[in-house]
């Protein structure tokens, strides 16, 4: 079974995806809302940095938020600023690495739900007195949940994925910023193969289910 | 000068190759059609009346309420207008039963006069629909739904956007007795979009016409069908409307006898009772003239009338008359060289001969 420092890595791991599954429909959602309605000429760009992270090395990605984020970075001056101490190599710093490098996967499905519902549920809705905020919950929620629970699978098994962005970062710190995936690549390292395998064998499995629950959801949605 | 129960709308809407400028005293009761080609900006008058057409300058004032005046930065948002709109597709919320449907709108319409939902229900006999699902519904189903969605929340204004455009024959005639009883139940103004003369004929009091973003006629259902300085594309369709009382059912030729000011017709044996009344339309191509009673012809629906005007036609071969028989408008389509053999002029007294009716029910 997993040993202890295994588990820590895969609790640590499951912490991480959650928060930054939560941030991520926190803070996507409005940007989805935005990029899906809009027809401002930053569309492009916005759109554009969103996306940055599906075609940049993580280490690109993770090499400009550690300088951001580090002593003399901008953000790193706030947050000193603000008593926070430096993000780089804590839990928070991960989190914050994540959620950038995640973003993507959960704001593109949510933008392509609301896409898809387009601009009449909301005409309809305000024809029925229903105000912008409150047609907003009761009819595009509702309307784009299956958006939702796409972005929600896709940003938790994306983070729970990540390696070069977290050594970028995070280094290697146990029950800090030891997450799974830098786990095996320790236990490699060391020629602990079995305890690798365990691991690997089971973030396979893991990935391998979350893929066949997305694509028979899909599948089951599109019968329907 | 505004009266209080009165509409005023003047929009204006610039978008490249389409510009949408009217000025409208429209009123404030029965059915207005808002009638024209596609692109001739309808939907678009209609959008700019509910609000929902954000880039329009100008002013909406409704029943003495100003809803929009930009001159003075006013404009009320859609979910503030006490208004009901029925889109062309129904736009039912797909994850809501019919019975939610109806109630997301009236709940929260609070205030304004409340409508029973039980007579919405029955008058749009849907009440064995409630329990079901938008996706379990017939095309016509679902637009009898949305029209008593818009009607529950008790609106002061009803707005439909041709709400038969998207249904077949079948579909069509199976909502539209419920769209006349609407007429005759609700005291409410209701601004009816269509493209189709007969659905205008058939529901419509008043008419606005437009073309190319422009009004080329407002007025009365009846006065405004009759004239003929319309647009050549609609008189190709030329034809007036008649509102006449079922006066005699006739056992033995099965005829029933239809009367209106300035005369009668005989049409073929109608199942309503007497003294039910009735719209028939009179297609211009459908009457014909002649000098004297003409004797021998099978044509048995003749009208003493004068000549009022004659104008230009949709082809150079024929001419539009527009007659007056003993106060009901006629447009009789004949060709030029008729005219010129019976010499027809302004004031001239004639027979027309209506080869054929269609009613309208």
């Amino acid at each position: 079974m997993l040993s202890n420092v295994n588990l820590a890595a895969v609790w640590l791991t499951l912490k991480l995806a959650t928060l930054t599954t939560v941030i991520l429909l926190t803070v996507g959602t409005p940007i989805a809302w935005w990029l899906a309605r809009t027809r401002s000429k930053w569309k492009g760009v916005i759109g554009a940095v969103v996306a940055l992270p599906l075609v940049l090395p993580p280490t690109v990605l993770g090499f400009y938020l550690l300088i951001a984020l580090g002593p003399q970075g901008p953000v790193g001056q706030l947050t000193q600023f603000l008593g926070w101490g430096v993000l780089p190599f804590t839990f928070t710093g991960l989190v914050v690495a994540s959620v950038f490098y995640s973003m993507p996967f959960v704001v593109q499905p949510l933008q392509q739900a609301f896409e898809a519902i387009g601009a009449r549920p909301l005409e309809v809705a305000a024809t029925l007195r229903a105000s912008p905020w409150d047609a907003f919950c009761t009819v595009v929620l509702p309307l784009a949940k299956p958006g939702f629970i796409t972005a929600s699978i896709l940003g938790f098994a994306h983070t729970v994925g990540e390696f070069g962005v977290v050594l970028m970062i995070g280094g290697n710190i146990p029950e800090k910023t030891r997450v799974v995936s830098v786990q095996i690549y320790d236990h490699v390292e060391a020629l602990e193969y079995a305890e690798a395998h365990v691991l690997a064998g089971g973030m396979l499995l893991f990935s391998f289910l979350v893929l066949l629950a997305l694509y028979s959801r899909q599948r089951a949605s599109a019968w329907k | 000068m505004t009266s209080d129960q009165a509409i005023h709308a003047r929009f204006q809407v610039i978008w490249p190759g389409f510009t949408l400028d009217v000025d409208l005293e429209l009123p404030g009761r029965g059915v207005t059609a808002l009638f024209g080609h596609s692109g001739s900006g309808k939907t678009t008058l209609l959008r700019c009346l509910a609000g929902l057409e954000r880039h329009n300058i100008g002013s909406l004032h409704f029943k003495g309420e100003v809803w929009q005046d930009s001159a003075r930065g006013i404009c009320r948002p859609t979910y503030r207008r006490p208004l009901g709109y029925v889109f062309q597709e129904a736009s039912l919320f797909p994850h809501l039963s019919v019975r939610k449907n109806l109630d997301y709108g009236r709940k929260r319409a609070n205030g304004g006069h409340k409508v029973s939902l039980g007579h919405v229900v029955e008058l749009l006999g849907i009440d064995h629909l409630l329990d079901r699902m938008p996706d379990r519904l017939s095309g016509g189903e679902r637009q009898r739904v949305a029209v008593a969605r818009a009607l529950a929340t008790g609106p002061e204004l009803l707005l439909m956007d041709e709400p038969l455009a998207a249904l077949d024959l079948k579909r069509k005639n199976e909502i539209l007795p419920y769209l006349e009883r609407l007429h005759d139940e609700l005291d409410i103004p209701v601004f009816y979009v269509s493209h189709s003369p007969d659905e205008v004929a058939r529901l419509a009091d008043h008419v606005v016409l437009l073309s190319e973003g422009r009004v080329m006629v407002a007025g009365g259902l009846r006065e405004t069908l009759a004239r003929l300085d319309l647009p050549t594309a609609f008189t190709e369709d030329a034809g007036v409307v008649i509102e006449a009382v079922v006066a005699e059912h006739d056992a033995v030729y099965h005829l029933t006898r239809l009367d209106f000011p300035g005369g009668s017709v005989a049409v073929a044996r109608r199942p309503e009772s007497l003294k039910r009344r009735l719209r028939f339309r009179v297609h211009a191509r459908d009457v014909s003239l002649a000098l004297a009673r003409a004797e021998g012809t099978s044509i048995t629906n003749l009208l003493p009338a004068t000549v009022i005007e004659v104008a230009d036609a949709d082809t150079p071969a024929h001419v539009l008359v527009r007659l007056d028989a003993g106060g009901t408008p006629l447009i009789a389509r004949i060709t030029r060289r008729s005219l010129d053999h019976l010499g027809i002029a302004p004031g001239k007294p004639l027979w027309a001969q209506i080869k054929a009716v269609a009613l309208l029910t």
